[in-house]
């Protein structure tokens, strides 16, 4: 387990609701969901996870941390924003989601086998780069993000779709050695690097 | 008309050879028309989409944002940002609404902005191009160019998710919302008002890491075009019309259907409409063609009409 985990399993022994209060983006909104339902309903990908935004919620509050942060179900997330509209207490669960997610991960607690938590680390690392996403490198370390041989599978099957696209001129193969970016790259490096030194220690992460 | 100005926010899938370099091409056909001046923001950023929260967290994403409101605020003052994209937006509108309720969050942002020797004052505002086209614009002004009217094409109006919800389009319903059937009419075009998964995700990025369920979704958003005689899919974003139009042959082998439903952009049926080439109208940037629209681009105008 990692020393952030065990951190702050010391910091906040028995109130998992606290933890996520304090430390998820938009955590504090949690107590507030009424158990109705309507975003379970509401989910897109609905018969495909385990628990609902209203089931995990209900997790939080009764201290299931290892269910809640180990969960796949907020690896789901299409970002549709369908729930939060719906919500009558208007939860900004889809930013409760992400947020969920994003602890888990920083905690180690992740499903690490999650195809999306995977493609979120890859599309964040590709944009921040050079500022500007690079889609052929985001395609190609998305399909050999579980290694070689079944990299290979999956672009050859991906062959046509990708025939296509370059005929209809919206893929550049060059962009394997140079892609789209943004002039000032050092200096997005250098706010970004400022803007996660700034998040944790707001967040109680720093050493 | 008066002309217009706006801080341009292209977004990257929408740059040279991009996934989306079509629908820039006949943005920029359609805003010629319209006497719209879109000057791209000098230097601007990615928004890190929804997407990328695993890494970003919150901060980062909203420094992210507030560079391209500081660049635009620098650059081209007193314009407002405007995108074409439903995540750049999205992401945009999320950061200032955020930033203008927190002092903490401005002020942080600001510390890591200054890193790039910049500065977020919260100003500027963030529009989307259907925004601009039928708030600053109006229907009526929209359809004043239009010489070739899409008479006869069916049309299924999918608005899909980041466009229209948690934000939406002002006075628009989150569930049934009508501007794009309103702007299909404008231009001459035969809104199928009965369309049924007119809001229904896509899947979004999902539609990489999980193709599987996604194109279930996407199964759906097609075939329901299908049973209302559609002779196409029109989309205000980027990421919706990339997953409907090139999903479609995965679908096929996956479920055994025969999908052949072309997807376009609102701009490509104005650019259309207002007598622009299949070219300018970014028709030669699709997977599945879109026959009617090319029939009607390659039409020489009637005499008189213009």
């Amino acid at each position: 387990m990692g020393a952030m985990n065990e951190q702050a399993l010391a910091k906040y022994t028995n109130n998992f609701l606290r933890e996520v209060e304090e430390r998820v983006e938009e955590g504090e909104w949690v107590k507030m969901c009424m158990q109705c339902g309507v975003c379970a309903g509401s989910c897109p990908f609905g018969p495909d996870w385990e628990h609902s935004p209203q089931k995990i919620f209900m997790m939080i509050r009764a201290g299931k941390r290892d269910e809640v942060l180990s969960s796949d179900s907020m690896w789901m997330c299409t970002s549709c924003y369908n729930c939060v509209v719906r919500c009558p207490r208007e939860l900004p669960i889809t930013q409760i989601m992400h947020g969920l997610a994003t602890y888990a991960q920083r905690l180690g607690l992740a499903p690490k086998m999650n195809p999306t938590r995977k493609f979120s680390l890859l599309f964040w690392d590709n944009c921040t780069r050079t500022g500007r996403v690079n889609e052929l490198k985001l395609a190609l370390g998305l399909y050999f993000m579980d290694g070689l041989v079944a990299g290979i599978k999956k672009a050859w099957a991906m062959r046509n779709t990708g025939l296509g696209l370059l005929m209809a001129g919206r893929l550049n193969p060059f962009e394997i050695l140079k892609g789209h970016e943004c002039k000032d790259k050092a200096g997005i490096q250098r706010m970004l690097k400022k803007a996660y030194e700034i998040e944790e220690k707001r967040r109680g992460f720093a050493k | 008309m008066a002309k217009k100005e706006y801080a341009f926010y292209p977004g990257c899938s929408s740059q040279l050879k991009g996934s989306a370099s079509n629908y820039l091409t006949s943005v920029n056909s359609m805003c010629e028309t319209l006497d719209v001046k879109m000057t791209p923001i000098p230097d601007w950023n990615c928004c890190g989409a929804s997407i990328g929260y695993a890494g970003s967290g919150e901060l980062a994403r909203h420094v992210m944002n507030a560079r391209n409101f500081a660049l635009a605020d620098e650059h081209l003052h007193g314009q407002d940002v405007v995108a074409t994209c439903a995540a750049c937006w999205l992401g945009a509108k999320e950061t200032k609404e955020k930033l203008g309720a927190s002092a903490q969050l401005m002020a942080d942002t600001n510390e890591a902005l200054k890193e790039a020797g910049l500065q977020y004052k919260g100003n500027t505002q963030v529009r989307h191009m259907v925004e601009v086209l039928i708030e600053d614009i109006g229907y009526e002004q929209l359809g004043a160019p239009v010489v070739k009217p899409l008479e006869g094409v069916k049309i299924a109006g999918y608005v899909g998710c980041q466009t229209n919800r948690p934000f939406g389009i002002a006075g628009e319903s989150f569930e049934n919302p009508l501007y794009l059937d309103k702007l299909v009419e404008t231009v001459g075009g035969e809104a199928l008002t009965k369309y049924e998964q007119k809001v229904t995700c896509c899947g979004g990025a999902l539609a990489f890491s999980e193709p599987e369920k996604s194109q279930a979704q996407i199964k759906d958003i097609v075939e329901s075009a299908y049973d209302q005689g559609a002779d196409m899919i029109v989309t205000p974003c980027p990421l919706c019309q990339a997953n409907v139009e090139i999903y479609q042959s995965d679908i096929n082998k996956r479920y055994g259907t025969k999908f052949d439903m072309p997807v376009a952009y609102y701009s490509q049926l104005m650019a259309v409409a207002y007598g622009a080439t299949p070219k300018q109208a970014g028709l030669d940037g699709h997977i599945i063609k879109p026959t009617k629209l090319q029939e009607i681009a390659v039409k020489v105008v009637p005499t008189g009409k213009r």
